[in-house]
């Protein structure tokens, strides 16, 4: 609608302009000399492996930060004082990638959070129908007296999106915002960028994957090494040079091996009529020694609820899941464990490792009992087994004895996989073991699957992306609860989108 | 060379019809009365008193249970505004002894144990509160400006403020009060004792200010998170420090209608308190966690504290046996109000 002005602007003065920025956090710099120009209207992508400065640029475009060097301009205009909070808010919205909404308190409130009321008493009549003026104004169709934790993440997200637009900022910051996200929960994001650029908005996009970017920006600045790479238009910088400059070297493609699973091979993980109420009904699954077998859905299709319930983590109302041929006590972990089963959860922060223990404590928690009788463990050991972890997965790191809460995510979800693979399991449920880490890592974490799967165990790889399903051997699709097709490798994109969106099966 | 794609990019998904649907809401009605989920033990408690002691009902006693506790509401809502914005103050139970104490001792002749400053009588409430405030803006600084765990200050605060009233007084109980401390022990406003007026009408402005002001709301949203606080412009740290300093002077406040009812400030006033506010304000609701509860909540808290130690009373519960009834019946009555808000405590 107003796309004359986006076209009067383009060659004009850009809508943000960060220059030379140099910011150091003690001995670390965070970001050296590097900056980024956004013109009026497009929505431009920040992309950069872990570490590469993005967040600290987030944070110094939002005014949360001071820069050592360097300045910031908003439409040519210098960037307001940092204490001027309210300043700041009308010029740069930002959705920041940990979530800003308070889950104790109503929807209504977090949208006005700290500004409820002019002066004078709080009228939770009036905030609130200013709230659901609010959410109807950018068709966010929630509650506005629903308590905030009762949402779920997209909700929440899009809460955050008309909270951080209702100061009237014409430049908003998504960081990483698909990173908790489902297929279809993308697209409708996607679709809520689209429109809002329609309406002149200007957006930066941060995200690791790729193509996303492809899909939804305009053009696109690479940050490494605190460095400001590259900025192009999305059109002149296909994927594996956009990767290239993110590694700073050339990083192959991601090999995906051959294997033929003898139809001789064992079953080591199966499931028999497991059914569990909202979840998932009636399901039947087998995976042999060496095969790796993908479960692919949206996020409705009961595909991680599945997974949970093959490791302990829930337990089904009927059906039983075997490991190397015995039945499992159901929602038993430690029996799930002791008959031969590792598992990377799909939220590592919860479930996946302890922050503030050693690499090699949080990747033998299951097998401590080998380091040592009588319960007690040898710290020797442990931190030869974490040594030899480390080497195999290749986790960048200081040594075995580094707190897993200071590694990056690639690497703290590295530590999770050695953790499964501790004890040598016969069978390996993963899932979305990918999500939030880097092109080098998401490698690493790949090809330690299928050398497990070459070792001899059986995996099933639960993932939302399509890329990281090609290991499968097999890929079940699942829709509604129910597996509803089995696609043998040499599938297309297309077919198990297909397939995964249900379209030929009803 | 292949592609990392995510699901589904292949294909526009028209947006979905459950993206747009209103969550039910059924549970943010419930959620509404989740503060007065200790209503029906205080209802169960009348009963039961009721057939204990026929005297129980009477409005003599009934005020006379409230007047006895209105000294720990008063530490109990401190303590429940600390816990919303998710701190932790231990050290308020010694104020409760150490601020009257002090201020006390700066009015009194050397005769009567005091300093023999001899200011004037009108100061001793207002020194008091003075002295409420300041330990509670020295706990703010350790926790604020030193990043300290307020756990560990405030309970060493707590073995410092009462180690500072045992050594000034020598451990003895003071007994020549001003004659402020002990208008507000005894005199009573249209039939009803002054120290329930007072703390009434404390407990009303903390309802109002946590519900309805700002200022208020900014707790629950530093408690809840405080990261979010900043990030929406709320003074974090001011916020709780000013919290800090208005719960050691409500605890000071305590302590002067403590020593007035009682007509002198033992060396043990307020001693084991703490105990007793955090049991209240958790079975009221409050989280202690932050971010969680409500004023009115933490008063319902008390009035069951209250009353259960009233029937111990009347039913002639031996001493010794009382710490253990009373315990047993805070068990009781978290399980009770866990069941009935349905919610995990935390």
């Amino acid at each position: 609608m107003k796309s004359k002005e986006k076209a009067s602007a383009a060659g004009g003065v850009p809508a943000v302009e960060a220059r030379d920025i140099v910011k150091r956090f003690g001995p670390t710099t965070a970001l050296n000399g590097a900056g980024i120009t956004i013109a009026e209207g497009e929505t431009h992508a920040l992309v950069g492996r872990n570490g590469a400065g993005k967040s600290t640029l987030v944070s110094i475009l939002t005014g949360l930060q001071r820069p050592d060097e360097g300045e910031v301009r908003f439409a040519g205009e210098p960037a307001p004082p940092l204490a001027d909070r309210d300043a700041w808010r009308r010029r740069v919205a930002c959705v920041y990638q940990k979530s800003t909404i308070i889950p104790s308190l109503t929807v209504a409130e977090n949208l006005f959070l700290n500004r409820q009321t002019e002066r004078g008493a709080i009228r939770w009549r009036e905030l609130r129908t200013r709230a659901r003026d609010l959410l109807e104004q950018y068709g966010v169709a929630v509650d506005a007296e629903a308590m905030a934790g009762d949402l779920g993440v997209e909700r929440r997200q899009l809460l955050e999106i008309a909270r951080a637009l209702s100061f009237g900022a014409r430049f908003i910051i998504l960081d990483e915002p698909t990173a908790q996200l489902d297929g279809p929960a993308i697209q409708r994001l996607f679709e809520r960028m689209r429109a809002l650029r329609e309406q002149g908005v200007t957006m930066m996009f941060i995200s690791h994957h790729l193509e996303e970017v492809y899909e939804i920006c305009q053009s696109v600045s690479v940050f490494r090494d605190a460095r400001h790479i590259v900025t192009a238009p999305v059109g002149e910088l296909p994927h594996q040079r956009l990767v290239d400059a993110m590694t700073g070297e050339a990083t192959a493609a991601y090999a995906y091996r051959s294997r033929t699973v003898p139809a001789s091979a064992p079953v080591v993980l199966a499931a028999r009529g497991l059914t569990l109420a909202g979840r998932y009904e009636g399901v039947d699954l087998e995976v042999r020694a060496g095969e790796v077998v993908g479960l692919a859905g949206s996020g409705s299709s009961g595909k991680v609820g599945l997974a949970e319930t093959l490791v302990g983590l829930r337990r089904a109302d009927s059906g039983t899941v075997s490991v190397g041929g015995a039945a499992v006590r159901p929602g038993d972990i430690p029996a799930a464990l002791e008959a031969g089963l590792g598992f990377v959860p799909q939220d590592r922060h919860r479930e996946g490792f302890v922050p503030l223990l050693s690499i090699a404590e949080n990747a033998t928690m299951p097998i401590a009992r080998r380091l040592g009788r009588y319960g007690a463990v040898s710290p020797a050991r442990r931190r030869e087994h974490g040594a030899r972890m480390i080497a195999e997965l290749d986790i960048k790191t200081t040594g075995p004895d580094q707190p897993v809460g200071d590694l990056s995510g690639g690497n703290a979800q590295k530590v999770v996989l050695a953790r499964a693979l501790a004890d040598d399991p016969k069978a390996l449920v993963v899932i979305n073991p990918t999500a939030g880490v880097d092109v080098k890592a998401k490698h690493a974490l790949l090809g330690a699957v299928e050398d497990a799967a070459g070792r001899g165990a059986g995996a099933v790889l639960v993932s939302d992306e399509l890329d990281d399903l090609r290991i499968c051997d097999r890929v079940l699709v699942m829709f509604h609860g129910r597996i509803v097709r089995d696609v043998p490798r040499g599938w297309t994109d297309t077919e198990l989108v297909a397939a995964m969106e249900g379209i030929e099966n009803r | 060379m292949n592609r990392t794609r995510p699901v589904n990019a292949t294909r526009t998904s028209p947006p979905l019809a459950e993206a747009g649907a209103v969550p039910a809401r059924r549970g943010l009605r419930l959620g509404r009365f989740r503060d007065l989920t200790l209503v029906p033990v205080i209802i169960v408690l009348l009963v039961a008193g009721s057939f204990v002691d026929p005297i129980f009902l009477t409005p003599g006693n009934l005020t006379n249970v409230l007047q006895q506790q209105s000294a720990l509401a008063l530490v109990v809502l401190a303590e429940a505004l600390i816990l919303i914005a998710g701190k932790f103050d231990l050290s308020l139970e010694s104020t409760v002894g150490m601020a009257p104490a002090v201020g006390v001792m700066l009015v009194i002749p050397t005769a009567a144990g005091g300093f023999g400053l001899e200011l004037p009588a009108v100061l001793a409430i207002p020194l008091c509160l003075l002295i409420g405030g300041l330990v509670g803006a020295f706990n703010g600084f350790l926790i604020m400006r030193f990043q300290l765990s307020a756990f560990i200050v405030t309970l060493a605060m707590m073995i410092v403020v009462h180690g500072l009233q045992l050594g000034l007084t020598q451990g003895k109980s003071l007994f020549e009060l001003p004659e402020s401390f002990l208008y507000l022990g005894s005199a009573t406003w249209l039939g009803i004792p002054a120290a329930i007026w007072i703390t009434g009408a404390f407990f009303a402005a903390g309802i109002i200010a946590l519900g309805y002001f700002r200022a208020g709301r900014a707790l629950y949203a530093i408690g809840g998170n405080a990261d979010a606080a900043r990030a929406a412009g709320i003074r974090v740290e001011r916020v709780v420090w000013a919290v800090f300093v208005i719960g050691g002077v409500i605890a000071a406040l305590a302590g002067v209608l403590e020593t007035g009812r009682l007509g002198g400030i033992s060396a043990n006033q307020g001693v084991g308190w703490i105990f007793m506010a955090f049991a209240a304000a958790v079975i009221g609701g409050v989280s202690m966690d932050g971010g969680k509860g409500t004023i009115l909540g933490a008063l319902t808290g008390v009035l069951v504290i209250g009353l259960v130690e009233n029937i111990l009373t009347l039913k002639g519960v031996p001493g010794e046996w009382k710490q253990l009834v009373y315990g047993s019946i805070i068990l009781v009555a978290l399980m009770i109000s866990r069941l009935a808000g349905g919610k995990a405590q935390d």
